[in-house]
């Protein structure tokens, strides 16, 4: 399988782990489920890179799951979070603390914990991943600011969607420019939890039901 | 004294060149005005009387079967939308064009119209109404189509597509081309429909063209000279060459086009550049580009059933072909297929033209180009360019005496190199290898010095190419 995934390599890394991470994310360890909605996202129009559609445009549904599992099994280590930019402010960092922790209820925005997982690595079912109805969340952390930034952007535009109900554009258009700021800053500061802390590994599950129904996680 | 009688020599000249400039004038303003009024709307009730009659089972699996043949969804069906719902925007020189609703709706698909109006669309281009359809949609090619085969895609489309509510687009296409008279124009000057054909099988309904082409065709020494007129040989290149030409509508792509897009002689696949895009259909008739007289027969169908032969794997444009028609093809017809191309006269491979960039210039790219290739291709296409085997099976097709790498026109070469591909999933090569773009690894220079290398080195002979080559490809790419 790792010969037939070479051509992912020139972009998401020799291992899944990538080089100009600002571009292309790492999916090493992401959840299967979550790839393999990306990558179906990307043939059938939800999501608009024309690199990655031109890539995907052809392969089968049973191609495109077994190379979501191939990049989940991948089990690599993280880097340390990227330094701060300079000048960003404390105020800003405790903004996007809350919104990632607490959500903000007053503008119906759910705190980022309540889906991504209490450890914001995301959620991946043990059981046969991505399929049946059990959310298949991505992780939060260990991505470059300017990746987060830039994601929430393409939600908020409509670029990126995701099957209906799609909770993630909903909720990221209620975001200003100064919470995604805040948002994708506080993300990409904190490192990724060590073996002590847990591991970098998704979570089996949310304690809790989500707040709200979301199409792209089925 | 007549006013032609006191006119000068000279003034009688233009006088008389006027005439026949009007007369002329009025005879194509005619021709236009009967193209455009010819096509009255058939889609009353008296002639929809097929829409009544349940078909057989049977008639509409062979159409479901010959939907795939012309691949009507790769242009019908927008990405992840409803199947057969149209509002795919094809680019072409002229402006955008959407496709239609082709469901079963009555009000924004085709469920008004009958059997009769499906046929003079595929046949003649005309909507129901009468309208000029634009020759985005292939009639030139669909005028070969057969009333059997063309009642078997109706049956399939009012029977067992489910009907979507999804108003057409309006084209976007500037003034003219938005008009019915550039479209009557362009049929006077461009478009023969072809005889009317009920049905291919029976030999005895069989009048048009198709049959002179492929008797033609086999007499090329290709295919030698024993074969009789009524030979199972002569018949399967027929049925070849009517796929090649209807539904298959390969000369859309294959065939070169004129400067108002029409293609110069739709029996010519002699290769082309594929307008708004950055790809070229090579010539299926050029033993240096894509003609397949030499080549086993199995490969032939090999290639277009799976996507990939032991020396070729299909990308861009066509693993979109074979995604959504080619591997659905049935054996018989795709045995057909290749017969009929490997009837095609074929022209030999040319002498090379690696003399023609300089002798100073390449040396220097080359070496520049061993090294990157060292360093980024060797893992996977081998030191010498001898492809990649996985479990004893062709991975990757060697690149040394590899034409698709040799080939004159570079467009899809550079085009593969920049952007990357997977050949395409299919029942025989479910799980395809692929090629990583290198548009934002490697930059103009380093791309060239590549290009020229790998058509330069183990024996391969070919031009280099230049970084300004790639940067004109470079920008199809990111757009």
């Amino acid at each position: 399988m790792a010969k037939r995934m070479q051509a992912c390599t020139t972009c998401h890394g020799a291992e899944g782990r990538t080089a100009n991470e600002a571009y292309f994310p790492r999916i090493a360890g992401k959840p299967a489920g979550y790839l393999y909605n990306q990558l179906h996202n990307f043939r059938d129009g939800r999501r608009h890179y024309g690199l990655m559609v031109g890539m995907v445009e052809h392969l089968s549904d049973a191609y495109l799951l077994e190379m979501a599992q191939y990049f989940a099994n991948l089990d690599l280590p993280y880097g340390p979070p990227k330094p701060l930019k300079n000048g960003t402010s404390p105020a800003t960092l405790a903004r996007g603390k809350a919104l990632v922790t607490q959500g903000d209820k007053t503008r119906g925005i759910p705190a980022c914990v309540a889906c991504h997982g209490a450890a914001l690595m995301g959620v991946a079912p043990a059981s046969q991943p991505g399929l049946g109805n059990r959310p298949s969340m991505p992780a939060l952390l260990g991505l470059p600011r300017d990746y987060m930034a830039g994601q929430l952007g393409a939600w908020q535009t409509g670029l990126r969607r995701a099957h209906a109900p799609d909770c993630m554009g909903r909720i990221a258009k209620l975001l200003t420019p100064d919470d995604v700021d805040a948002l994708a800053t506080w993300l990409a500061s904190r490192p990724v939890p060590s073996a002590a802390q847990g591991g970098a590994k998704p979570a089996d599950g949310l304690p809790a039901p989500m707040p709200e129904a979301c199409g792209g996680v089925k | 004294m007549t006013r032609w009688q006191r006119w000068s020599p000279v003034q009688r000249v233009f006088a008389g060149l006027a005439a026949f400039l009007t007369l002329d004038f009025l005879i194509i303003c005619a021709l236009i005005a009967i193209e455009l009024l010819a096509g009255k709307a058939i889609n009353t009730p008296a002639s929809g009387q097929n829409n009544t009659l349940k078909p057989s089972q049977d008639m509409i699996q062979r159409g479901a079967y010959l939907a795939k043949v012309g691949n009507c969804a790769a242009c019908h069906t927008a990405r992840g939308g409803a199947a057969y719902a149209g509002g795919k925007a094809i680019a072409t020189p002229f402006g955008t064009v959407y496709t239609s609703n082709i469901t079963p709706d009555p009000v924004s698909g085709i469920g008004s119209w009958s059997a009769d109006a499906f046929y003079r669309a595929l046949h003649e281009g005309r909507s129901f109404d009468g309208r000029l359809l634009t020759p985005a949609f292939p009639y030139p090619n669909y005028t070969h189509v057969t009333r059997v085969d063309s009642d078997a895609l109706y049956a399939y489309f009012m029977h067992d597509v489910a009907p979507v509510t999804q108003p057409n687009r309006v084209h976007d296409l500037p003034f003219p081309y938005n008009t019915q008279v550039a479209l009557a124009v362009w049929r006077l000057l461009f478009f023969e429909k072809a005889d009317e054909v009920v049905d291919s099988f029976n030999q005895n309904t069989t009048k048009n063209t198709t049959k002179n082409i492929a008797t033609q065709a086999i007499n090329t020494p290709a295919s030698g000279q024993n074969e009789g007129k009524n030979s199972p040989q002569t018949a399967e290149i027929e049925r070849g060459a009517y796929l090649v030409r209807g539904l298959g509508h390969c000369s859309a792509c294959h065939a070169g086009r004129n400067a108002l897009g029409a293609s110069t002689n739709d029996q010519l696949l002699s290769g082309a550049l594929m307008p708004m895009q950055d790809w070229y259909a090579p010539s299926l008739m050029a033993a240096d580009q894509a003609g397949v007289a030499h080549w086993p027969r199995q490969d032939v169908v090999a290639l277009l059933k799976t996507g990939v032969a032991p020396n070729a794997s299909m990308a861009g444009p066509m693993a979109e072909v074979v995604a959504g028609s080619t591997q659905f093809w049935t054996d018989a017809d795709l045995q057909a297929t290749a017969a009929y191309l490997q009837s095609l006269p074929e022209t030999p491979v040319k002498t090379p033209a690696a003399q023609a960039t300089g002798p100073t210039q390449k040396p220097l790219l080359f070496d520049r180009g061993a090294e990157l290739f060292a360093k980024h291709c060797a893992t996977c296409h081998g030191e010498q360019g001898q492809g990649m085997k996985v479990e004893g099976n062709v991975a990757l097709p060697a690149l040394a005496g590899n034409r698709a790498i040799t080939m004159t026109n570079t467009a899809n070469l550079v085009r593969i190199i920049l952007a990357g591909g997977y050949a395409p999933s299919t029942a025989g090569n479910p799980r395809p290898f692929g090629m990583p773009p290198f548009v934002h690894v490697l930059n103009e220079s380093d791309i060239a010095a590549v290009t020229t290398y790998i058509r330069n080195a183990w024996g391969n002979q070919a031009a280099a190419v230049s970084a300004a080559d790639i940067v004109r490809q470079r920008k199809g790419v990111l757009r």
